[in-house]
């Protein structure tokens, strides 16, 4: 039985660690760093204004003072070290809101879609009702009663979002319930509970882990948003949503304060997108 | 007691959802109309039909996967129609099933060792490890298959793992539902002969499920044979092969392709 010899290659398949993993978990990982030694590396103060200083362009340019490499804003300030200390905010709200929005939706969707009946029936018409509320308006509301600030912004993220994660894990865990294997440990005498965390959630995990990542992106971007309305944490503090809206006001006398953090800010988010993809590539036993 | 199953006017009715009014209980489909059977210990019983004829709920209702809406059945002389999840648990190592879809039936994300060994670990075998090794040698798989997903399995190792998980729990009775009729000819002979040496070496009871008479006959040493959810007829494998009594069985035994025309089953 040539077949049973082992040697068919068939456990031989190894996938390439993809680019794209490495390009998004680089750059985070550079972002990270830069939030944790942002004293450290900052060549300014993001505090400190100086009007003398006002609309620096960045080191390149004419006109440009050494020391501030990527220009100054209106009132003075570096754009670079604002951004760097703005790292931190969006991380954090990434880490905690994303984790938290995944494990609270993640958990609901995989109750209702793997023990159905009521726990289905309360889950699933709990989403429907959430979300008919306008998701935006939700959040403005929810921080203007609550008031600014990160536990805010994080509870905004957490109570409106966990049903992104709910439904996509509902459907993918009823999809696994109706498996075979499921069946096979009942005949085994596995209980319910126990076959939905030793059985179910290895199979939906890979699907849990790139909505976690997208969730990341999404809560950068939501920090962002409110801080361009000001409502995330004091007009002070460096935020890159409040440097957008800030630079939006002088784009055609300082591009600069506008275009740098627009960009951090997109290629973090597309990195986090493309981190969960790179990971369930590279992580996933089962090539689909 | 010489029957390891005892099946008296077994009945199974399921809620027909497409037509549940929008207030109210949806009407019930039969889909077992009193069968009644008995499976002595040690023998190899068929079960066909043509598809929707109940077999695989019939399987599924002595192993409890589904529970009977009328009737008894006895699994060495314990009622076990009704018993709850809690109650069945000590009994189920004692009725393992191997299910047809080995795609399905083994979680892609395990490894072949932790499939097998998930179900001893659960009945508290003391030598885990060892009695994984053991289930892999009786089904022909080499040891280091442990390691592998079953997405890095041909077909027939792929059925070979799920024979291996059922019988390392050294159950009683073993439940085939279809097992070789995703298979190519040559690994389904394959596989019913290691099924074959099994049942001797263990000294296993099988009901064996399958809509091919010619697997059956190779197989079993007695036929039920199901029609709509009833038993039309049921008998010893070479009488029914020399002399079907009901109508069904002929058209199933006509509908077999010979490897002659002209020659005649004897």
């Amino acid at each position: 039985m040539a077949s049973n010899s082992g040697t068919d290659g068939r456990s031989q398949i190894r996938r390439r660690v993809g680019l794209k993993l490495w390009l998004s978990a680089g750059w985070l990982g550079v972002l990270v760093l830069a939030a944790l030694l942002a004293p450290w590396i900052a060549p300014q103060d993001p505090l400190a204004q100086d009007l003398f200083l006002g609309r620096l362009p960045p080191v390149w340019q004419q006109g440009a003072e050494p020391g501030f490499w990527l220009g100054t804003d209106s009132l003075g300030r570096d754009v670079l070290s604002r951004i760097l200390y703005g790292a931190r905010l969006a991380l954090i709200v990434a880490l905690v809101a994303g984790s938290l929005t995944c494990l609270i939706g993640a958990s609901l969707g995989l109750m209702a879609g793997f023990l159905r009946g009521w726990v289905d029936v309360v889950i699933s018409r709990a989403i429907d009702i959430w979300m008919a509320f306008p998701p935006v308006l939700f959040s403005i509301l929810l921080i203007a009663v609550m008031g600014p600030g990160l536990v805010s912004i994080i509870l905004a993220i957490v109570v409106i979002d966990w049903t992104r994660f709910a439904r996509v894990v509902r459907a993918e865990a009823m999809a696994q319930g109706a498996m075979d294997y499921v069946a096979s440990a009942q005949v085994a005498g596995r209980g319910r509970v126990s076959t939905m965390l030793t059985e179910i959630l290895p199979n939906v995990l890979p699907t849990i882990v790139v909505l976690l990542t997208l969730e990341m992106g999404i809560a950068v971007i939501v920090e962002a948003i409110l801080s361009f309305v000001n409502l995330s944490i004091s007009t002070d503090d460096p935020t890159w949503g409040g440097m957008i809206a800030e630079g939006r006001t002088s784009i055609h006398q300082a591009w600069w304060v506008l275009i740098f953090p627009l960009v951090t800010l997109f290629l973090t988010v597309l990195s986090f997108s493309q981190l969960g993809e790179g990971l369930k590539d590279r992580f996933d036993p089962v090539l689909r | 007691m010489a029957d390891l199953y005892s099946v008296e006017n077994l009945h199974l009715s399921l809620p027909d959802l497409t037509k549940k009014p929008l207030l109210g209980s949806a009407p019930r489909i039969e889909i077992l109309k009193d069968v009644s059977f008995a499976l002595p210990k040690g023998e190899i019983l068929g079960i066909v039909g043509g598809s929707g004829s109940g077999k695989s709920t019939l399987g599924r209702a002595m192993v409890r996967l589904l529970e009977p809406t009328g009737g008894k059945v006895l699994f060495g002389g314990q009622d076990i129609t009704h018993l709850d999840e809690a109650a069945l648990r000590p009994l189920r190592r004692r009725f393992q099933m191997i299910f047809q879809d080995p795609m399905s039936s083994l979680n892609p994300r395990h490894r072949v060792g932790q499939i097998i060994a998930a179900p001893l670990a659960l009945h508290g075998f003391a030598d885990v490890p060892a009695r994984v090794t053991e289930a892999l040698d009786h089904v022909g798989l080499p040891r280091h298959f442990a390691a592998r997903y079953p997405h890095e399995l041909s077909g027939g190792q792929r059925q070979r793992v799920g024979i291996a998980r059922a019988i390392a729990l050294r159950p009683e009775f073993i439940l085939a539902d279809e097992i070789v009729s995703g298979l190519d000819v040559s690994s389904q002979a394959q596989v019913l002969n290691l099924l074959e040496g099994l049942v001797k070496e263990l000294g296993l009871t099988l009901a064996f499920i399958s809509h091919d008479l010619s697997v059956i006959r190779r197989l079993c040493s007695r036929v039920l044979v199901l029609y709509r959810g009833a038993i039309v007829e049921n008998a010893a494998t070479a009488d029914l092969f020399a002399a079907p009594k009901a109508a069904y069985t002929r058209e199933l035994l006509d509908a077999i392709p010979l490897p002659d025309p002209d020659q005649l089953w004897a």
